[in-house]
């Protein structure tokens, strides 16, 4: 279910490092909770963002939810084809449904954040 | 009622089993959607949804004068309900405001039948038996009745196999009494979807069983098991108040746009004098449907901006599963009120952009 590769935060969000660069999206169980997405507000390329800050929102029909960064960095890619497939977000929010890139500070630890393991017991215990 | 822990409709299993997300409602342990609000909205526009809504609460006044008593309590015109009818009416208090939006169902001369919000039903009950009546009976009647909601244009095509009672002189707010699948029942053709549809009073024991049937022949038809929150979604649409949002303790009808269920000749009733006040000093804001023009979804409590200035409120802001926008409804001050004016709307401290349109945005072909 939590691709092991990932590291998640305790908001429900998952990146994936790769190189210098970082791919952020919500977990399975964020959109889950969510229902089905219809909207989302990302930043812009080139956005500086610190570690905690809320960098989106993602709303279903009933609820909003706000997306936050667990690292400090520079956007460098947005996922436009959620402006027409929110819902890739419900789809496949591991995958397709990935939301920014952020290229993050070389100072970031990512040790902070849970293993997919650990995400999926802290998963279980929200329900 | 003082319990804590949250009740459960007769149907609570039947909605774990099919795999509903439950979430607290009023004190009740309700469905809000089982596949997908989207799926189960358009389900009811396209075909039918069947709905538990066993949380609503009936109030059974009965003896000579109920219906004097009734209109006592109500400002729609309780003479002009012929039993087997129903009318949409409210519960005000004597400044004007809602206790509540009722139905009132006419059961025979003498017994009237009030049918209230969830959140409200124990309050309602207190309200309505402190005015006094001496020869009535007053009862909450509410752990008598589960409701079934069976809405959407295949309706009839699925209810009159399971049912000896003919459905087609049934009008829009009649009700009959008679059988389904089997058991007593009150079909009542009213519902909160803007679709043809029956509501279906039935024992608590029954209801599991009548569900089931309901769901089984339906299923050829496109019928699904729908939620609270396309319950939400369809009544928006339909431009429908909901009690705590359009309509409160705050609001009064000519407010909510409901000067239709006012009947200021049909006697005195409480909040009548507050009523004809307030209609004499004018109103100062008005309930109208707006349409998100820019990007984002308003949700309630988002301030409409003119210029830069509040003017109004959102009550209650959605996605819209049939015009695949975002809409929703606001109390805005009545100078700006005009639909087809140009607000916008304060999304989260972003103004986005927004035009006012006439309710309801959605209307069934008859």
């Amino acid at each position: 279910m939590y691709p092991s590769e990932n590291r998640y935060t305790r908001d429900h969000e998952w990146v994936r490092i790769e190189d210098d660069v970082c791919t952020l999206g919500i977990t399975d169980f964020a959109q889950n909770e969510l229902g089905e997405v219809v909207y989302v507000e990302l930043p812009e390329i080139g956005h500086l963002f610190d570690a905690h800050d809320e960098l989106g929102t993602i709303e279903s029909v009933k609820a909003v939810a706000e997306v936050y960064t667990p690292v400090a960095g520079e956007v460098v890619e947005v996922n436009e084809n959620l402006k027409d497939d929110p819902q890739a977000i419900n789809e496949d929010p591991h995958g397709d449904g990935w939301l920014v890139k952020i290229k993050f500070s070389a100072s970031t630890d990512f040790d902070e954040l849970m293993s997919a393991e650990e995400y999926e017991a802290y998963a279980k215990e929200g329900k | 009622m003082s319990t804590t822990s949250p009740r459960r409709t007769p149907l609570y299993d039947r909605h774990v089993a099919a795999g509903a997300r439950i979430v607290d409602f009023a004190g009740w342990e309700m469905p809000v959607q089982y596949r997908g609000v989207i799926d189960e909205h358009r389900a009811v526009r396209s075909a039918a949804g069947l709905f538990d809504v066993s949380h609503m609460g009936e109030i059974r006044v009965a003896g000579a004068g109920a219906a004097d008593f009734v209109q006592r309590l109500t400002p729609n015109d309780v003479s002009k309900l012929v039993p087997g009818r129903i009318h949409y009416s409210a519960l005000l208090d004597p400044d004007g405001t809602f206790h509540d939006d009722v139905l009132v169902y006419r059961i025979a001369a003498d017994e009237l039948m009030i049918v209230v919000n969830a959140a409200n039903a124990a309050a309602d009950f207190a309200w309505v038996s402190s005015f006094p009546h001496p020869n009535l009976a007053v009862e909450d009647a509410s752990d008598g009745y589960a409701l079934l909601a069976l809405q959407g244009p295949k309706t009839t095509a699925i209810l009159q196999p399971l049912t000896a009672t003919e459905l087609a002189p049934i009008k829009y707010y009649g009700f009959a009494r008679g059988e389904v699948a089997g058991v007593p029942a009150i079909l009542s053709r009213t519902g909160y979807t803007g679709e043809d549809g029956f509501e279906l009073y039935l024992d608590p024991a029954d209801a599991a069983a009548v569900w089931d049937r309901l769901l089984e022949a339906g299923a050829p038809h496109g019928l699904v098991p729908a939620g609270l929150g396309a319950r939400d979604t369809l009544r928006l649409e339909s431009g429908m108040a909901l009690y705590g949002h359009e309509i409160d303790r705050t609001t009064t009808p000519w407010d909510a746009g409901l000067d239709w269920i006012v009947k200021l000749d049909a006697g005195d009733f409480v909040g009548r004098d507050a009523l004809v006040a307030a209609r004499t000093r004018g109103a100062s804001r008005k309930l109208v449907g707006f349409e998100i023009e820019g990007r984002g979804i308003a949700r309630e409590g988002h301030k409409v901006l003119v210029g830069g200035a509040e003017v109004g409120h959102v009550t209650s802001g959605t996605f819209s599963p049939t015009f695949e926008r975002a809409l929703g409804m606001a109390y805005v001050a009545v100078e700006h009120a005009e639909p087809g004016n140009a607000v916008e709307i304060d999304v989260r401290g972003r103004a986005v952009a927004a035009r006012l349109r006439p309710l309801p945005f959605y209307k069934r072909a008859r």
